[in-house]
């Protein structure tokens, strides 16, 4: 046990031993620092049974002094015994002198506290006589206290009752000076005598029995009323700003006036201001013309951006100004001032639609678009107040982009009218020989370039209405039907349409009855026009619109590119029939007019073609030249390798002249029909004004066809002499060597032709038809 | 339903003129002018057995020349009028008589023996409309519901007319020759047997001055731009006393008692005009036709614009005819060789549209059905008839029959068609 409380002891100061200790007992060294002291004081029940007890342990509680010896004899080699030896000897001194100290400084600190205590002792015996002192003395000064505070009583009541009298005095020294305060204010600053008064009115009123209050009270009413009345009469009667009005009418009712009354006061007050607003911005306009637009008037004074301007912030900022205290005046109630700020904005709107109307001409369409824009985001501000009016706002807006679309339709119409207009000079114009005027190609060019030219500005122009930083254009009337229907329908479609119906008015217009009848050539190009829209301009146009314009799913429907391309192909078809009608009957009429005032019967041998054929070939030269220079060649049916040298009419000499014969005996008057019968079996039926195609061969052979079933329905009419029937022989044979190379299928000249010639002869008294050979030879000598 | 065939007969000769039997009213009976130049012409009494479909025919010979135009007479069954041409070496001249056929083939379809050729029957001339003085003549025109005695024939740029007397066997044509040539002026010839009013004038009085020249000398009329009537129609309204004609691109209607012009319808058609006729119902519509392949209707009251016009033709159109109970239906001939059958309810005396009571009468079945078939009909083609391969000149309707008529082209072949029955019903029910 010894040991132990030594090694307890020294546990601080023996830092060295466990050391040099540990290292010679290896694996059961300190493994924690307060590990010691843990031991000491008992070690868990868990450590001690995890740790077997080393009795080889110095410091540990199961130390074995013969073990220890035992062990360190017989492992430690003999200087190393001594060095332990030593050691040991040299700790346990240092052990000794340890324990010496202490008990020394111990002793020393028990008998200081022995004193300490002994004095305290002493001490505590003064201090009870002190405290009784002291307890004595406080109950002294608590009594003189007690007297002190019951003499002063009584006085002290009567100044704090003086005190109140004072205040009550000069409270009623301001009552009573109320009046005269009134009075002096009301005049100059009436908000502080209603302060005033304000302050005094409920005092008053609760001491209104006594009599002298009561007089004070009556004075400062009537006061009060004389200041009434005369906010009043101001009210009525000055015209004022809109703050003073406010300020007015504020006082007003802080007087008690009836809410309703003022509120009426207020909002006539406020009407006539804005009235007069109204009314300058109305001077502006030019009086309204009850006879419609019979006379222009003169351009409007300021643009309409400044216009919108001074509408907005004069007319609509005091709307909005005023509107605002009314609310803020007479609470929520707004069933009055509904209705007379959406009359006012209705006045307005309409004042604004006037000034609009007056924007006829195109001007700056981007000044048209910031005024609108400006008159929008302006309005927003009343709109909080007058939800109605939005939509009538909105509806405004899109109403004037809706004009100015329109307008710019109508401009379109106008500048392709003169367009036109200069093509069909430019086609009248007489060239001078040997010069040829501008071609029809180039005219073409200039035509579709200046109007697409044209219709991509317009489109260019209208787009500023729906730019991103105007604010209606959010709105979604521009986002989604101002696209398409305004744009895209009211716009494109409608300008392709027009133009459309326009080319096809020069077909079924006045043309036949009285107003002179479009050129060939306009007809011509037009047709092309047409078709070009229909292969590729329109869906150009449309596709440049959706990009521009998107057009919402949700959208109305929109005209489809194909039905459209449909209206163009149809006029450009009906503009090239009917250019092949007028020119084939151009062709006609002088074959016809040949035909009738020839006398077929006492003519004279044919000696030449007459002029009129060659004026044909010549005519249907020139169309061919016309037609080529706007559309294509166009396929013709494979011919055979001698063609051009077939033989005209049936007369030819190659053909047995009996092989014909028989249909003029008497004994097969059938024969004739049969034959031709036969013949018509196998050709395909020929419809003469019949649509042609689009392209030049198509468009030669409709003339042709026209023109030759022209010249043999006239034939028919005719009696011929035997020489009259050489003749229309020789002029056929003319026309054969001519036309057969302009039309898509050589057969339907040729079967024409030759039932020219089968009705000649019919027609003929004297069928004796003319060599071959001469006819040939008088068709080649011209 | 099956409609029935078209029934087609040929001649051996080319031809032009075509007429109904007018004044017969029970058969069938159309009659065909042929015009050859080499042999003798023929007027083809063409008599049409309905039940059976058979065309019986008897041959007439028409010596003078090739038949240019036909008409009969609307009270005389044996009447008729031709326009022939009378050729000699160096000039044709067409010229109109009056003619008798035979009494037995007057009515009824005799039996006639198959050898045409050598049993021929002539025609016996009535009278012949001498015409020296005025020019060719274009057609004749019977008063229509008279009694034969009156007819109108048109002469290059004269209309004269006729009055025949009962016995008359001859008519000389003995105009007073004088006079000034900006007036109407009436002449009347008298003869043993025949009276003859002739009423000549200048086709308007603007005109005058353009075709004085031509007038005074009439052996110069092949010149520049003769006017020369091409076609007219005596209109049966009024008390017969309006006719229209046709010269160039105009349409010009003429009052019969004063001999003034009472309207006149310029550039009527784009070119010229072939033929007009009246509405037999509707006493101010006319139709007319010509080379711009158009039909038009004009309400001669104001004829600053046709009521309608109708494109379906693809070459000149020669002949148009109202059918003569109901007219909606409209016939033309076309050069382009088809006839079509149009259906012009719009502008009928037909009310357009049907009333309502019709229905209120029939049970629900069949009312569901007739509400199918009757739904108002619009203004439309009902048929093209392609039976002809050659041009067509001439189209008329039956006097008989009204659902059935005759076309004929050039090549000789005429065709006999009927109304579609469910148009036919359509319009009877």
């Amino acid at each position: 046990m010894a040991a132990v409380t030594t090694g307890s002891g020294a546990g601080s100061g023996a830092a060295g031993s466990p050391e040099a200790t540990g290292g010679s007992t290896g694996g059961g060294g300190w493994r924690r620092p307060h590990g010691p002291l843990q031991r000491y004081y008992g070690p868990s029940t868990a450590e001690a049974a995890e740790a077997p007890p080393d009795p080889t342990d110095i410091n540990g509680p199961h130390f074995d002094p013969e073990v220890f010896m035992n062990k360190v004899r017989s492992e430690c080699p003999l200087g190393q015994l001594l060095a332990r030896e030593a050691a040991l000897g040299r700790e346990i001194r240092a052990l000794d002198s340890d324990m010496q100290t202490l008990l020394y400084e111990n002793y020393n600190k028990f008998i200081s506290a022995t004193d300490t205590i002994r004095k305290m002792k002493v001490d505590f015996r003064h201090m009870e006589a002190e405290m009784d002192d002291l307890a004595a003395n406080m109950a002294a000064i608590s009594a003189s206290s007690a007297r002190v505070s019951a003499a002063l009583q009584d006085r002290h009541r009567r100044g704090a009752q003086l005190a109140g009298v004072q205040a009550l005095l000069r409270k009623l020294q301001a009552l009573v000076e109320v009046p005269g305060r009134l009075r002096r204010w009301a005049g100059t600053e009436p908000a502080r005598a209603l302060r005033c008064h304000a302050r005094a009115r409920a005092v008053l009123r609760h001491y209104r029995h006594l009599p002298s209050f009561r007089a004070i009270e009556d004075e400062s009413h009537a006061i009060m009323a004389d200041l009434a009345q005369r906010l009043r009469t101001r009210l009525r009667e000055e015209t004022l700003d809109p703050k003073e009005l406010i300020e007015c009418v504020e006082m007003l009712l802080q007087l008690e006036e009836p809410a309703e009354e003022l509120s009426e006061e207020f909002l006539s007050q406020a009407g006539a201001r804005l009235e007069a607003e109204l009314a300058a911005l109305e001077a502006e306009l030019p009086a309204a013309d009850p006879s419609g637009t019979a006379t222009t008037p003169p351009p409007p004074a300021s643009d309409i951006l400044d216009f919108v301007d001074r509408g907005s912030s004069a007319f609509v900022g005091t709307l909005c100004q005023l509107a605002g205290s009314y609310r803020a005046l007479f609470g929520g109630d707004t069933g009055r001032l509904e209705p007379f700020a959406a009359a006012l904005a209705t006045r307005y709107f309409a004042l604004l639609e006037r000034r609009l109307a007056l924007e006829r001409g195109l001007g700056d369409t981007s000044l048209l678009v910031r005024a609108l824009d400006r008159f929008h985001r302006r309005l927003r501000a009343l709109l909080e107040l007058l939800p109605a009016g939005a939509d009538a706002a909105a509806a405004l807006v899109a109403r004037a982009a809706r004009e100015r679309v329109d307008r710019y339709l109508r401009a379109l119409q106008t500048f392709f009218l003169g367009c036109l207009g200069d093509v069909r000079q430019a086609l009248a114009a007489p060239r001078p020989p040997g010069k040829e005027g501008p071609g029809l190609p180039e005219l073409l060019a200039q035509l579709a370039a200046s109007v697409l030219g044209q219709l991509k500005a317009v489109l260019a122009y209208v787009q500023l209405f729906t730019a991103r930083d105007i604010a209606f254009a959010s709105l979604p009337y521009f986002k989604g039907e101002f696209c398409v229907t305004a744009v895209r329908e009211g716009l494109v479609v409608a300008f392709v349409r027009w133009l459309c119906r326009t080319a096809r008015g020069f077909v079924d217009g006045p043309a036949e009855r009285g107003a002179p009848a479009a050129p060939p050539a306009l007809l011509l190009l037009l047709a092309r026009l047409c078709l070009d829209y229909e292969n590729s301009t329109i869906s150009y146009i449309l596709t440049l619109t959706d990009e521009q314009f998107p057009p919402q799913d949700s959208g109305p429907a929109v005209t489809p590119g194909p039905a459209l391309c449909a209206e163009a192909r149809a006029a450009a078809q009906r503009l090239l029939d009917h250019y092949v009608q007028v020119q084939g009957a151009a062709v006609a009429q002088m074959l016809r007019k040949s035909v009738e005032t020839r006398d077929w019967l006492g003519t004279v041998e044919p000696r030449n073609v007459r002029a009129v054929m060659k004026r044909v070939v010549e005519d249907i030269t020139a169309i061919d030249v016309q037609v080529g220079q706007l559309f294509e060649e166009g396929v013709r049916r494979a011919q055979s390798s001698d063609s051009s040298r077939r033989a005209f009419s049936v007369y030819s000499s190659s053909r047995a002249p009996g092989r014909y014969a028989p249909s003029y005996t008497p004994s097969a008057p059938m024969d004739t029909h049969l034959l031709s019968n036969i013949q018509k079996l196998f050709s395909e039926r020929i419809d003469i004004f019949s649509p042609v195609e689009f392209n030049k061969v198509s468009v030669l052979t409709g003339i042709i066809k026209i023109s030759l079933k022209t010249l043999l329905e006239c034939v028919r009419l005719r009696t011929l002499g035997r020489f009259g029937l050489q003749q229309v022989q020789v002029d056929g044979h003319y026309l054969q060597l001519y036309l057969w190379r302009f039309a898509s299928d050589e057969r339907v000249v040729q079967g024409l032709l030759d039932e020219v010639a089968a009705s000649a002869a019919h027609r003929c008294l004297d069928p004796v038809p003319m060599e071959h050979s001469v006819v040939e030879l008088i068709c080649e000598r011209g | 339903m099956e409609d029935d065939a078209p029934v087609i007969y040929g001649l051996e000769f080319q031809a032009r003129a075509l007429t109904p039997q007018t004044a017969e009213t029970d058969a069938i009976r159309f009659l065909v002018g042929t015009q050859s130049l080499r042999y003798d012409n023929q007027i083809h009494i063409i008599d049409f057995d309905d039940e059976n479909n058979i065309i019986n025919k008897n041959v007439l010979l028409h010596q003078v020349g090739e038949i240019w135009h036909i008409s009969t007479s609307p009270a005389d069954k044996g009447i008729l009028a031709t326009c022939y041409n009378k050729t000699s070496d160096t000039k044709v001249m067409t010229c109109a008589a009056v003619w008798r056929m035979p009494k037995e083939l007057e009515s009824g379809s005799h039996e006639s023996p198959d050898d045409s050729s050598s049993n021929t029957q002539t025609l016996e001339l009535l009278c012949h409309l001498d015409n020296t003085a005025h020019g060719n003549m274009a057609c004749v025109m019977w008063e229509p519901m008279g009694d034969g005695k009156k007819i109108i024939s048109l002469a290059d740029n004269n209309i004269l007319l006729w009055d025949l007397q009962e016995s008359s066997t001859k008519a000389v044509l003995d105009p007073r020759e004088a006079q000034k040539m900006h007036k109407v002026w009436i002449e009347s010839a008298e003869e043993t047997t025949v009276n003859i009013s002739v009423y000549r004038f200048e086709v308007t009085c603007q005109q005058i001055v353009r075709t004085l020249p031509q007038l005074s000398s009439s052996t110069a009329l092949e010149g520049k731009g003769q006017l020369k009537f091409t076609s007219g129609r005596w209109s049966p309204h009024h008390n017969c006393t309006q006719i229209a004609t046709a010269n160039d691109t105009t349409v010009r209607g003429w009052d019969t008692r004063s001999m003034r012009q009472i309207y006149c319808i310029e550039n009527a058609h784009g070119q010229l005009v072939r033929d007009l006729d009246f509405n037999p119902n509707k006493q101010y519509y006319l139709a007319s036709c010509g080379d711009d392949c158009k039909v038009k209707f004009w309400d001669t009251r104001n004829v600053t614009e046709p009521v309608k016009t109708l494109e379906e033709h693809s070459h000149w159109v020669w002949n148009v005819r109202y059918n003569h109970s109901h007219d909606q239906l409209i016939l033309t001939g076309s050069s382009d060789s088809r006839v079509i059958l149009s259906n012009m309810v719009s502008i009928s005396s037909e009310p357009f549209g049907h009333m309502v009571d019709d229905d209120e009468l029939s049970d629900q079945e069949d009312q569901h059905q007739e509400d199918k078939i009757k739904e108002p009909l619009q203004d439309s083609v009902i048929a093209t008839y392609e039976e002809h391969e050659d041009s067509v000149y001439a189209v008329e309707w039956s006097s008989a029959d009204p659902w059935l008529f005759a076309s004929l082209s050039y090549d000789g072949r005429l065709v006999i068609n009927r109304v579609p029955r469910a148009l036919k019903y359509h319009i009877l029910l």
